[in-house]
């Protein structure tokens, strides 16, 4: 580890930390129906798509509807996504001439898109024409991105109101959230890249003749308009393979931080839309200390076990002082790579910039680990927020334990139906995780599928089902997921951790919303102070924990002790 | 749910509209007006034809050229149709005797001592185009031989086309192995 490594790493949390209440009182703005920045320039646009879709966006909707609303969407979209794969041959935009995508793929990948996941099974550039991943893809990591969006507001609304008996408008809060955040912060990104080297033509690989004389075939295409919506949506899906790995995803080292700081901004700043709504902002600062604590620590341990570098190559001859270069830029080095993967899993979002599968036992355990603590670090746009509302019903429940009082959140009373919700969608995950990977653990043609033996075979299962169940999309690659099996599973682990959890927590809102707020009394156990910070990173560290230990020692912990014996599978 | 149908659909489509197709085509009207060498690949040219693109690395095997990092990629090396890493684990049998084999390969090209880490692995893309400044330097070399060049000339063309870190914080040191061997090429021999 080096001082400048962490001037680069403190840099980034910065930027992100000035933007956190400018887009987040914008979001405010936006999400409470008033005139913002760009209302001169898309409300008429707004306006238009209610009148065409029927929708009175006064109206406001229970609980239920919102949900009915929601899935309406979400079914809408995997049957356009996955009609647009089986059917790429046929339409325009397929400069290279791919075939269509075959069933299960199509499956997976268009779930793997409707869910927010980016799971990517596929190669980019050999198995999507520009169609697909335009028309298809592109628009999904909008409106995926825009419906947590709505999701968290459901949530939001329930708190800061006093016995109500609506959450708002599924429609108005997907179209705002698309047309006032994601668009135009997608538009600005786009072009920043386009300037710092990121392809954008409707032309398809170009021919090159090497110095030696040998043929290069390079893939190219619209790349910067997707990789703009897919770090701003928390998407991760990438125009390529090896994601923003790729010289042409990410070319340099400033458009590396400006790819961070896009995935980190928007569910950073909602922290704090939160605490505004609820009208308590010290409560959206408290969420987000908590986000960067688990995200100091996090990279902190990443960046360090990769600084040690693979002791088993040392040995062979490499330099230890370079750290463990497999599977890693040389542009980015060990810091920023390690930034990368910590924020990315911390996030919902997936996309990497090296390949995680490489990093050593310790360095490839902290990903994984942050996924399995339930994506609220801050987690994806909107599902990161709504997922850390469950936690801190959680926490304050066991402080209620503590000192038997009925507990209490912003003036909210949590009882048994908000505690029934919130256990049923913390459960998802342990129970996907654990249970598709046990399962693939002990099948021949699952275990066929792994890359490295030993326990790292066991982490690439269960580093796919946690991803995949989490909603983040990267992956311990070396694991081929093309395969009957893991398009299946992989595709219901990611149904699972979407919408399984959503629903319970949208009737969380509905229950939450009816309940008459009460003012603070003296019995009242704060919940914006550093002491229930506290309290909520110890619950996240030992729900995770208890939950997901047992299989991390026998993954990336043994891995870690088998390198440094110099054990190789 | 009935009545859920026509916003979802209706909105399905308009976003596709907007999102899929408005979006991605405003972007690109702009990017090839005013970008058009960043937003066509940043290709480079040489007397007219393409040789490759100036953020993509390619390989080089010759004893006149600096070679790059070890690539992944399938079929063969630096497959910028097919970007890939090669995602095997710290403790792969498979990764130990690869960098072995490699280890061989740069001893014989006059490498000694403790290698540079990115010079015995393999990048995330397999398109890596740099190589950091010391395993530059420790090709020097054999350049110099195959080239009948005299060293101190090779080291600093190396020094020359070694990029820093920008305003000295961001990024890492590194040196492009196209740019570096085409200014090789112009020197003479």
């Amino acid at each position: 580890m080096t001082i400048v490594g962490w001037l680069q790493i403190s840099l980034l949390f910065l930027a992100v930390l000035v933007v956190i209440k400018p887009l987040g009182l914008h979001m405010a703005r936006v999400f409470s129906g008033e005139r913002n920045a760009f209302s001169t320039l898309f409300s008429p646009i707004e306006r238009g798509l209610y009148a065409a879709a029927g929708v009175d966006p006064v109206k406001e909707q229970g609980w239920l509807a919102y949900t009915l609303s929601m899935l309406a969407f979400s079914l809408a979209g995997f049957v356009g996504l996955y009609a647009i794969l089986r059917l790429q041959a046929w339409l325009p935009l397929n400069p290279q001439g791919f075939g269509n995508v075959p069933p299960g793929l199509a499956f997976n990948t268009a779930v793997s898109f409707v869910t927010n996941t980016n799971w990517q099974n596929y190669a980019g550039e050999t198995t999507l024409s520009h169609f697909s991943q335009m028309m298809g893809l592109t628009v999904q990591n909008f409106v995926s991105a825009a419906t947590g969006i709505a999701i968290a507001l459901a949530i939001i609304r329930a708190f800061a109101r006093s016995a109500a008996s609506t959450v708002g408008n599924f429609w108005v809060d997907l179209t705002r959230a698309t047309l006032y955040v994601l668009l135009p912060l997608s538009i600005v990104v786009a072009l920043a890249f386009v300037a710092m080297g990121l392809p954008q033509t409707f032309d398809g690989a170009v021919n090159a003749t090497t110095l030696e004389g040998a043929r290069q075939t390079i893939a190219l295409g619209p790349v910067a308009s997707q990789e703009a919506i897919k770090q701003l949506g928390t998407n991760g899906g990438g125009f390529f393979n090896v994601n923003a790995a790729h010289p042409y995803e990410n070319p340099t080292a400033l458009s590396n931080h400006l790819n961070i700081f896009a995935m980190l901004s928007i569910s950073a700043a909602l922290l704090y839309t939160f605490g505004q709504l609820v009208g308590n902002c010290r409560q959206g600062w408290a969420f987000a200390a908590v986000t960067a604590f688990f995200l100091i620590a996090g990279v902190g341990v990443v960046y360090w076990a990769e600084a040690q570098g693979n002791t088993i190559l040392s040995a062979v001859g490499l330099d230890p002082a370079d750290g463990n270069m497999e599977g890693k830029e040389v542009r980015f080095g060990q810091a920023m790579t390690a930034l990368y993967a910590t924020v990315t899993t911390g996030l919902s979002n997936g996309g990497v910039n090296g390949m995680h599968g490489s990093l050593t036992g310790l360095g490839g355990l902290v990903p994984m680990f942050l996924m399995q603590l339930g994506e609220v670090l801050p987690g994806g746009v909107g599902s990161g927020l709504y997922g850390m509302i469950v936690f801190a019903i959680l926490a304050v429940f066991v402080a209620g334990l503590m000192v038997g009082r009925t507990p209490e959140l912003l003036g909210k009373k949590i009882e048994a139906r908000e505690m029934k919700f919130a256990i049923l969608a913390v459960l998802v995950l342990p129970l996907t995780v654990l249970g598709f990977s046990a399962v693939s653990a002990v099948t021949p043609s699952a275990v066929s599928s792994i890359g490295t033996g030993g326990p790292h075979g066991l982490s690439e299962i269960l580093y796919a089902y946690t991803s995949a169940a989490g909603n983040n999309g990267s992956a311990f690659a070396g694991l081929t997921g093309n395969t009957p099996w893991y398009n299946t599973t992989l595709g219901i682990a990611m149904l699972l951790g979407r919408f399984a959890y959503a629903v319970p927590v949208l009737a969380i809102a509905g229950s939450i919303a009816v309940k008459t707020r009460v003012a603070a009394s003296k019995g009242t156990f704060p919940t914006d102070t550093p002491l229930f910070a506290g309290l909520l990173i110890g619950i996240i560290l030992i729900l995770g924990g208890l939950q997901f230990f047992p299989a991390l020692a026998l993954g990336p912990i043994i891995e870690h002790f088998a390198m440094l014996s110099g054990e190789t599978f | 749910m009935l009545n859920q149908l026509r916003p979802a659909l209706v909105l399905t489509l308009a976003f596709t509209a907007i999102t899929g197709f408005a979006y991605p085509l405003a972007i690109t009207g702009v990017a090839q007006v005013l970008m058009p060498a960043e937003a066509n690949g940043s290709l480079v040219r040489k007397n007219g034809v393409v040789i490759g693109s100036g953020l993509i690395g390619q390989n080089f095997a010759s004893q006149r050229y600096f070679w790059p990092r070890p690539s992944a990629t399938v079929p063969g090396p630096y497959n910028a149709g097919s970007s890939s890493g090669s995602n095997l684990g710290t403790t792969s049998i498979r990764l130990k005797d690869r960098v072995a084999v490699d280890m061989e390969r740069l001893r014989e090209a006059g490498v000694s001592g403790v290698v540079p880490a990115d010079a015995g692995t393999a990048s995330a893309s397999g398109l890596d185009p740099h190589i950091s400044p010391a395993f530059a330097r420790a090709q020097v070399a054999r350049i110099a031989r195959a080239r009948r060049l005299r060293e101190a000339d090779v080291a600093a063309l190396v020094k020359r086309n070694a990029q820093g870190r920008l305003m000295g914080i961001i990024g890492e040191p590194r040196v492009n192995v196209l740019e570096l061997n085409l200014a090789l090429d112009a020197s003479g021999n």
